[in-house]
């Protein structure tokens, strides 16, 4: 395992994932007919947040949302340190149910359908994730997200179906609509802002520092499909990136329920279909 | 470095307005007017809010929601009134249910008068509470309550 | 072996001797005195057993062989009794045909068969002992207070207590005796005492449900009980032996007709579905029962069985069709637990899914399988019976087993809430113990047969299980109504038992690896020649985490300082602490809050029947592919 690159991304994620946010709003304007905000927004508005005044409503909240922090930057850095994909997704849990407990410690209506709406993103999202996981080790033979990255196979082309379930679930990971159930970003308003409603000042600095640490985890996510070439996984995951903001912009939020049932119907259909083939005929 | 100024967020709130400052408040943050350029958000959430963007006048039943949100604010927070029923009351304050301007129950930075007033106003009446913003901030770090004085 | 023979007889003496007493506080030290020494006894045992492997005992058969069909008689006469009294034939009917088929068995054929060895102690049986002899102990201690409590609160019920200790103590003598049985028969004479102690058990408090329920309950136990009587009669019938150790050495050949017999008898023991009704009724049982018979000994006693047999099933069609019904168990009983609102009912199906699970590493077989499946059966064990527990606590001071009553309960009880809390991370939360089972059993999947089903199964189910784990943990943790702490009130023997088995969960889940090399990976070895392991940086990992887990706490005292309190946002009303607000029209309102419970989407009606609808063929194609005699890997 390679502690280097997990230091690496630990100090340089923030500042990706930060720019990565700041060019998605640019964007967003833009294809709004507007100007937007300069690129580097999310950095000032991070800076601002830890300005504010530091307020509570429960004596828990920050705690558990540092114990957020913590732990998605941990699963990026053991990610991209090359070490077991199983175990970075399920840290990747612990870390959004640490959140949640956060939302719950702080007993508002809001955040607490927010935290309630949150469990069913992740309980939406997870079998897509585990799945990706066990395709990616009938594909490679591996766990070990350094074997899987150093496999000499295009691995889009073993795991198709992995890859558009996962891709049908990043909009629901970035908080983008259509699936922006439990909050949103920014200028989208749900359930007032559901999740993070109570959290404010360096609480929520904290939780949109930790958006952009698992902003860039997922995009390696999506690389590890690419890996055998650099060129062309830098140009896709763009294309990826770029997908995600168009759809954003183009839906509405759908309902709950409608989210869940569809995530997992194509997680259902398209994961099957994928190890099945992926098993029986990968050898060829 | 001056962050507030960069991104101030703003929480909307409508008092006892007949919609018409509502109207042009939204106008502002439309593609003609884009005052997301200023990194300015609408956020619904109080305690996620530095500017209190204030509409209509203050009556029996809305007093003790607006100083609920204004509490609700962590500082460094500012207020704006926007319209003349903000400011002061404006026709309606001889009623018998209007108590008047916003300032009989929470601290005013700055008043924009204008029945209705216009997204132009709004915008210079948002900058100046900027500077008045970033005054505050400068108190609170230097140790000094940030309460509004003016 | 002597220590097995204490293990074995230690129970049943302080059964007696607690029966002799009336209620007592001398009745109750006598207890402690007891669950100190079996305890005691089963670290013992692996302090001088672990590194030994497999060691076999030639105890006599005779005359205890006697002694037990006698026994049996005994048993089924008495259930027989009460089954008459109370009208339920099903239950008269059932004991008739496993006591004709036991008896059949006993005179026909045993006497012709020898055993070599009766009792044998392997790493695996140390390891059940543990959990027997310390968790099961921690539960007899745990139950003094209570059941004082119990009979308090519940004036109505008639004083049993001597009856109940003493079943209490009969029960672990049995387990033990399930665990250190070589020969097959007498694995079964334990087997039906623990059903009979479970029957004796749920018909407590003796009003309609509670009869109902026991009798619903030794009727699936009765149905597993004929299985393993026809297991034992067909090894007679085609002289085969009765002794575990050979069966099991020789293979699917010889050996998958019993093996088959005994996992279905498993599956019912284990209340997997189609079976699992009777462990849903059995939760009107006092709290210690539903901890100690129905999550962490009793159902074990099933899975332990399959688990035994694993390296018969692997690779066979009866068993995959096993380990489907486990992992269609696992998904259906997890879906069903997010609809639940009774917090006993939550955990009994929790228990019922994740005993699914290790099913489903049984039926799979391989050495991997087998490995996650004796790491879930420990830390289920242990988070489990601290979850029973302290629901019994939560309940005798709420006075409700509601989870919207548990809202707040790190306020109203905060040490219990914590507790709770713990048991509940330690169910499905990286890193605790849970969670690397979870991800050894994945580990296990893909490499199996047909492991793309079982993949989706746990994937699916485990989603689910988050939900419902995690939206339980967030009432416990939010505050709606700040109530008093009311924790005094809750007896100090209580909250000892609950923080042992607290400390325990941390444990055990900071000594995995070393329970792995020492216990685990010798047995797995031992049968299959291959070493399952987790790799020596994810043991790293998983222990820093665990670190950071135990360590991050310590912000909330810088997080302590200097921090503006607000109220929550309720739209601008204003609200006062204990969450009132000022409604329309001035009125003072509260707030409620409660969690979702998705009746829809996953209404236990529903579930239930598609879930048994499924599990039911699939046992049929499980005796169908016995039938077929086929290996297909």
């Amino acid at each position: 395992m390679n502690v280097l690159y997990a230091i690496v991304f630990l100090i340089l994620a923030p500042l990706a994932g930060g720019l990565i946010a700041g060019v998605d709003r640019k964007l967003t304007a833009r294809m709004q007919g507007r100007v937007g905000p300069p690129v580097l927004q999310p950095f000032y508005d991070v800076g601002k947040l830890l300005e504010k005044e530091h307020v509570i409503v429960a004596l828990s909240q920050n705690y558990f949302v540092l114990a957020y922090l913590v732990f998605i930057a941990f699963s990026g850095a053991l990610f991209f340190a090359g070490g077991d994909l199983l175990l970075v997704v399920f840290a990747l849990t612990l870390a959004h149910v640490l959140l949640v407990l956060g939302a719950y410690s702080a007993t508002s209506p809001y955040s607490f359908i927010g935290a309630e709406r949150e469990l069913i993103q992740l309980m939406a999202y997870e079998p897509m994730v585990i799945l990706a996981a066990a395709g990616f080790y009938l594909a490679t033979g591996s766990f070990y997200v350094n074997e899987i990255a150093a496999f000499p196979r295009p691995l889009i082309v073993l795991l198709p179906g992995i890859f558009v379930g996962l891709f049908y679930v990043l909009t629901m990971k970035l908080r983008k609509s259509p699936f922006d159930i439990a909050t949103s970003h920014h200028a989208h308003q749900e359930i007032v802002k559901g999740v993070t409603t109570e959290f404010s000042g360096s609480t929520l600095g904290m939780v949109e520092v930790a958006h952009w640490y698992e902003t860039v985890f997922l995009l390696g996510l999506f690389w590890l499909f690419f890996a055998w070439s650099p060129v062309i996984a830098l140009i896709a995951v763009a294309i990826l990136y770029l997908a995600e903001i168009f759809i954003d912009n183009a839906t509405a939020r759908v309902k709950w329920g409608f989210a869940l049932r569809s995530i997992w119907l194509v997680t259902l259909v398209l994961s099957a279909l994928n190890l099945v083939v992926l098993q029986y005929f990968g050898g060829l | 470095m001056a962050y507030m100024k960069r991104s101030p967020w703003i929480i909307h709130y409508d008092g006892s307005s007949c919609n018409g400052c509502d109207i042009e408040v939204l106008a502002c943050l439309t593609p003609l007017y884009d005052v997301e350029r200023f990194g300015i958000i609408n956020t619904g959430n109080p305690k996620h809010a530095d500017i209190l963007v204030v509409t209509g006048s203050v009556n029996e039943q809305n007093r003790e929601v607006i100083r609920n949100i204004y509490e609700q604010m962590p500082q460094p927070k500012v207020v704006a009134a926007l319209g003349i029923c903000a400011c002061s009351g404006g026709v309606f304050r001889e009623c018998y249910n209007v108590e008047g301007g916003m300032d009989r129950v929470i601290p005013v930075d700055v008043y924009v008068p204008g029945c209705p007033v216009r997204p132009e106003q709004i915008i210079d009446g948002v900058v100046k509470a900027l500077g008045v913003l970033e005054e505050k901030r400068a108190r609170m770090k230097a140790g000094a309550p940030a309460e509004a004085t003016v | 072996m002597d220590i097995l023979l204490f293990l074995l007889l230690a129970p049943l003496i302080a059964a007696v001797v607690v029966y002799a007493l009336p209620n007592h506080p001398v009745r109750d030290w006598l207890v402690r005195l007891a669950a100190v020494v079996i305890a005691g006894a089963s670290v013992y045992l692996l302090a001088t057993a672990f590194d030994k492997g497999t060691q076999l005992v030639a105890f006599p058969t005779e005359p205890l062989g006697l002694a037990m069909t006698g026994l049996s008689v005994l048993m089924a006469l008495f259930i027989l009794a009460l089954g008459v009294r109370y009208r339920k034939p099903i239950a008269v009917a059932l004991v008739l045909v496993q006591t004709a088929l036991l008896l059949w068995f006993e005179l026909g054929y045993a006497p012709g068969m020898h055993a070599e060895h009766n009792l044998f102690v392997d790493e695996f049986s140390i390891v059940m002992a543990l959990i027997i002899g310390v968790i099961g102990s921690a539960i007899c201690v745990y139950a003094v207070p209570y059941m004082r409590t119990f009979q308090a609160q519940h004036t109505e019920v008639p004083d049993r207590r001597r009856m109940f200790f003493f079943v209490l103590f009969v029960f672990l003598s049995a387990m033990f005796g399930i665990v250190f049985s070589n020969n097959l028969a007498w694995l079964l004479f334990f087997w039906e005492v623990t059903t009979l102690c479970s029957f004796v058990l749920i018909g407590y408090t003796k009003t309609t449900e509670a009869i109902d329920n026991s009798f619903l309950a030794v009727q699936l136990n009765l149905l597993g009980g004929i299985g393993f009587a026809a297991a034992l009669l067909w090894l007679g019938m085609t002289q085969g032996t009765i002794e575990l150790d050979k069966l099991v050495g020789a293979g699917a050949a010889v050996a998958l007709v019993p093996a088959t017999l005994i996992s279905f008898a498993g599956l019912t023991k284990s209340a997997q579905l189609p079976f699992s009704s009777w462990l849903l009724g059995a939760m009107v049982a006092p709290t210690p029962v539903s901890a100690l018979l129905h999550s962490s000994t009793m159902v074990k006693a099933g899975v332990y069985a399959i688990v035994k047999f694993a390296p018969v099933l692997t690779g066979t069609l009866p068993g995959l069709f096993v380990g489907l019904v486990g992992g269609v168990t696992f998904l259906a009983a997890s879906a069903i637990a997010v609809t639940q609102s009774n917090a006993k009912r939550v955990l009994a199906y929790s228990t019922v899914a994740n005993l699914g699970l290790v099913v489903a590493c049984a039926g799979i077989g391989t050495y991997e399988a087998v490995w996650a499946a004796i790491l879930l059966i420990i830390f289920h064990a242990v988070a489990k019976s601290l979850l029973f527990l302290g629901v019994g606590s939560v309940e005798h001071q709420v006075h409700s087993r509601d989870i919207e009553d548990m809202a707040g309960l790190v306020t109203r009880m905060p040490r219990v809430g914590v507790m709770m809390l713990i048991g509940m991370a330690g169910m499905y939360l990286a890193p605790l113990g849970m969670l690397i089972s979870k991800w050894a059993t994945l580990r296990a999947f893909i490499h199996a047969p047909g492991g793309i089903l079982f993949l989706l199964l746990i994937a699916f189910g485990s989603a689910v299980t988050v939900f419902f784990w995690a939206k339980w943990m967030g009432l416990v943790i939010a505050r709606p109504n700040r109530g008093e702490n009311i924790e005094s009130r809750v007896p100090r023997e209580e909250l000892t038992v609950l923080g042992l088995l607290a400390a325990l969960v941390v444990g055990v889940s900071l000594l995995f690896p070393w329970i792995s090399k020492v216990l685990l990976e010798p047995y797995v070895f031992g049968l299959y020649g291959k070493i399952a392991e987790l790799g020596q940086d994810n043991v790293i990992i998983m222990l820093l985490m665990m670190g950071t887990v135990l360590l991050l706490p310590l912000s909330l005292l810088y997080f302590r300082t200097g921090r503006h309190r607000l109220t929550p946002y309720m739209g601008g009303r204003p609200t006062t602490a204990d969450m009132r607000f000022a409604g329309s029209l001035g009125i003072e309102r509260e707030m409620g809050l409660h969690n979702y419970y998705l009746e829809d989407w996953f209404g236990e009606k529903r579930t239930f029947r598609a879930g048994v609808a499924v599990t039911a063929l699939l046992i049929v194609l499980m005796f169908a592919g016995l039938a077929l005699a086929g290996g297909f890997a």
